[in-house]
């Protein structure tokens, strides 16, 4: 069995996450080897180390979100640091407090980091901007979430032991999927051959650019894949009529055990959730053998954990690893 | 009072002047233009070698926002910000609050202006009532107040229907209809130019076919009506296309491009990655093809104008997430700079083809006195320096708002002085010889 590919540094220079287009190769690795050390300390009996004691992080979340939120907590919560949670409506205007007001009002307090989820792209530049504290960036608007594709990348990497040379597929609305936009940098930062495919009406213009191949035939996009990723159709967003309906879009694109076939055996169903079964993944494949889907959710307590530990308390402290 | 400008480098396209001329101003207007005037008791100011004198220039596209903005720009900054740029005139969009589309607007616009006192002021009137797009404003009556022109701009004229009769009843009045070309379908939420770098970004696209479609139509319109339509801030290769091929089938069109359009592309987004909301505008940043297409057609003279579409905001306003953050830049007091810069020095045109661009036919086109250095024509004129060494220093601004994308850049040529109606409201500091120009 080929042993993972492996950080040659042991620090980040960051004082943000702000996206994945912000990190090196070897930044990336480094997250992901500091990850595998967080993860044995969530199967201690006791799943708390004080890493991050004394360090106050807000959990600023402007639109809904239960997976990475819970997520970010855990992992705060297992870093011993003191944590608290914000849960503002989508708009700050709706509040009649604009995002640089409430940013600079919690700043004033001294919290340490700020893990921003956004409805709009850039809000977490913004923040950056305008803050001593490190913004981690938990999904901002169509643009990035780093820490899903971490996770995402940490699953691969646990099943393939490798990242560089995968035939990874990712189908599904690209257009409005920050999971998306991380995950092509990631992959194609570590040297997988991805391909993407939707329908032409939800594919990012000059995707291409970025060092992928694009195809509108599914089929052909998981061809002798080793990863399939699906991603929601964003139900919310869809009044545009992209596609003229959920049962068109299934049988289409729809990812079920049949077309599956065309994958590799060893293929690993990947989806960063919440799932809309039987729109963009039948259930026989989001609750069969090939299906890492909760996986990628426990993994991503580590994930974040080495995130948070790398930016808030990586420069006082040995890496874990 | 008379005022005998000595020497100088004189270029007035309306003339056919280039060259070493003197032009004696007497009270609002000028009486002679010539070689070695005679003083004759007029005040003689010796104009240094390398300034270049001429016919004032005229920005046919601002905002001034007042009425009802006033915390953005009010009709004395925004003038003062045309003066500190080179312009002696401006016509200003009717997107106020309330909308010029009455004479009771444009009244008020012009009392500002005439207090304020220092560039001229020409109001643009809406071409339908709280350019809703519903029913046509009292265009004769905004005419009568001292409307030069009608547009909906902010908005494009919604239907073609709508657009067809504003192009036939201004014709009555000669007077062009300005488009903000843009379909609102296809613009949708888009907030920057639709393509590379948008989609990097996770920025929602506005396509360059949202402004061309709109074009293609207003102009197969004007062909039809025998009416004059303006294309304001073109930024699409595909509508420079349309506007040559409707030049070339002899409809009236014209147009006319922002100096960000000819100097910026979307690019700019993306080194560094920064959501800078003072690179949002619309149209949005195209791409550089767009904006080497843009030079080509200053440069071939399909480009009838540069404008700045000075677009002044709020810093709270600008100071937000990129998609909540309003369209819009200032430009008043850079375009003078950026043309030497960017038209000038890389020999894209030369300085005559300048000042048609940025007086001559902006003045003709809205039909206005101005842009000529005839004797008997107001004595509106723009002193410029080639030579100066140019930072743009945004907290210098005399407008009130700092929305610019150009702050900090470095660029040789500028403004030393501006005179309107033979007196001088503008002198720059920093250019050495415009202190002559003093009062």
């Amino acid at each position: 069995m080929t042993m993972p590919q492996v950080a040659p540094i042991s620090k980040l220079k960051h004082k943000d996450l702000l996206g994945i287009s912000d990190l090196t190769p070897d930044e990336i690795l480094l997250i992901l080897d500091t990850a595998e050390a967080m993860r044995e300390i969530g199967e201690r009996p006791i799943k708390k180390v004080p890493a991050l004691r004394g360090k106050t992080i807000v959990n600023l979340f402007f639109e809904a979100s239960t997976r990475t939120r819970t997520s970010f907590e855990i992992a705060e919560k297992r870093l011993s640091a003191d944590t608290l949670n914000i849960a503002a409506q989508t708009s700050s205007l709706v509040k009649g407090e604009t995002l640089v007001d409430t940013a600079l009002n919690l700043e004033a307090m001294a919290p340490d980091m700020i893990v921003l989820r956004h409805a709009y792209s850039g809000a977490c530049h913004l923040l950056s901007r305008i803050c001593q504290a490190g913004i981690i960036n938990a999904g901002d608007g169509m643009h990035e979430h780093p820490t899903q594709a971490l996770l995402d990348a940490f699953t691969i990497r646990e099943h393939k032991k490798r990242i560089a040379g995968l035939k990874v597929a990712i189908v599904g609305d690209l257009l409005h999927s920050r999971v998306l936009r991380s995950n092509v940098q990631l992959l194609t930062k570590l040297g997988a051959d991805v391909w993407v495919s939707g329908p032409p009406t939800l594919m990012p213009p000059g995707i291409e650019r970025q060092g992928v191949r694009r195809t509108t035939s599914v089929d052909e996009a998981i061809e002798g894949a080793d990863v399939v990723m699906l991603l929601r159709v964003q139900l919310e967003r869809m009044q545009g009529a992209f596609f003229p309906s959920l049962r068109e879009y299934f049988n289409v694109f729809g990812m079920t055990r049949e077309r599956l076939r065309r994958a590799k055996s060893d293929v690993i169903i990947m989806h960063p959730g919440p799932m809309n079964r039987g729109v963009e993944i039948d259930s026989d494949v989001a609750d069969g053998p090939d299906s890492v889907i909760l996986e990628q959710v426990a993994n991503g307590v580590a994930v974040r954990m080495a995130v948070l530990y790398l930016l808030a308390g990586g420069a006082e402290h040995e890496t874990a690893a | 009072m008379r005022r005998l400008l000595k020497g100088g480098r004189v270029v007035d396209p309306a003339n056919g002047r280039d060259g070493s001329f003197d032009i004696l101003i007497d009270g609002e207007r000028i009486a002679r233009v010539g070689k070695d005037l005679p003083a004759d008791g007029a005040q003689v100011i010796e104009v240094p070698a390398n300034f270049v004198v001429t016919p004032g220039l005229f920005d046919m596209h601002v905002h001034l926002r007042e009425p009802g903005q006033e915390h953005k720009e009010t009709v004395a900054t925004g003038t003062a910000s045309a003066v500190a740029g080179g312009f002696t005139a401006v016509a200003c969009m009717p997107n106020t609050s309330p909308i010029n589309d009455n004479a009771g607007v444009t009244e008020f616009i012009l009392q500002k202006a005439a207090h304020a006192n220092l560039a001229r002021v020409y109001p643009i009137g809406a071409v339908t009532k709280g350019s809703k797009g519903e029913q046509l404003s009292d265009i004769a009556e905004l005419r009568a107040a001292g409307c030069v022109a009608i547009t909906d701009d902010g908005w494009p004229v919604r239907t073609a229907l709508m657009m067809r009769r504003a192009l036939e009843y201004a014709s009555m009045f000669k007077m062009p209809v300005l488009e903000h070309c843009e379909d609102p379908s296809l613009k949708g939420e888009g907030v920057a130019n639709e393509g590379y770098h948008a989609s990097v970004l996770g920025l929602r696209g506005i396509p360059g076919v949202a402004e061309s479609i709109m074009a293609q139509r207003d102009i197969a319109l004007a062909e039809m009506t025998g009416g004059t339509v303006h294309i304001c801030h073109m930024s699409a290769a595909t509508s420079l296309r349309a506007v040559r091929e409707g030049k070339q089938h002899g409809a009236r069109v014209t147009c006319e491009v922002a100096p960000h359009h000819f100097t910026l592309t979307d690019e700019s987004l993306a080194t560094p990655v920064s959501y800078d909301t003072n690179m949002k505008m619309n149209p949005p940043l195209r791409t550089a093809s767009d904006r080497d297409e843009m030079l080509k057609g200053i440069a071939d003279g399909s480009v009838d104008v540069i404008a700045t579409d000075h677009a002044p905001h709020h810093y709270d306003e600008k100071k937000m997430e990129f998609d909540l953050a309003p369209f819009g830049i200032v430009g008043l007091e850079t375009c003078v700079s950026i043309c030497f810069a960017r038209l000038i020095q890389p020999g894209v045109i030369t300085l005559t083809r300048m000042i048609e661009l940025l007086s001559t036919n902006p003045a003709r086109i809205l039909n206005v006195p101005a842009g000529t250095l005839s004797e008997g024509a107001l004595a509106d004129i723009s002193v410029l320096a080639p030579d100066l060494q140019v930072t743009v220093d945004p907290s210098r601004f005399k407008s009130k708002a700092r929305n610019t994308p150009f702050g900090g850049w470095q660029l040789k040529g500028g403004v030393a002085a501006t005179i309107v109606g033979g007196r001088t409201v503008y002198v720059n500091d920093h250019a050495s010889g415009a202190e002559r120009f003093c009062p």
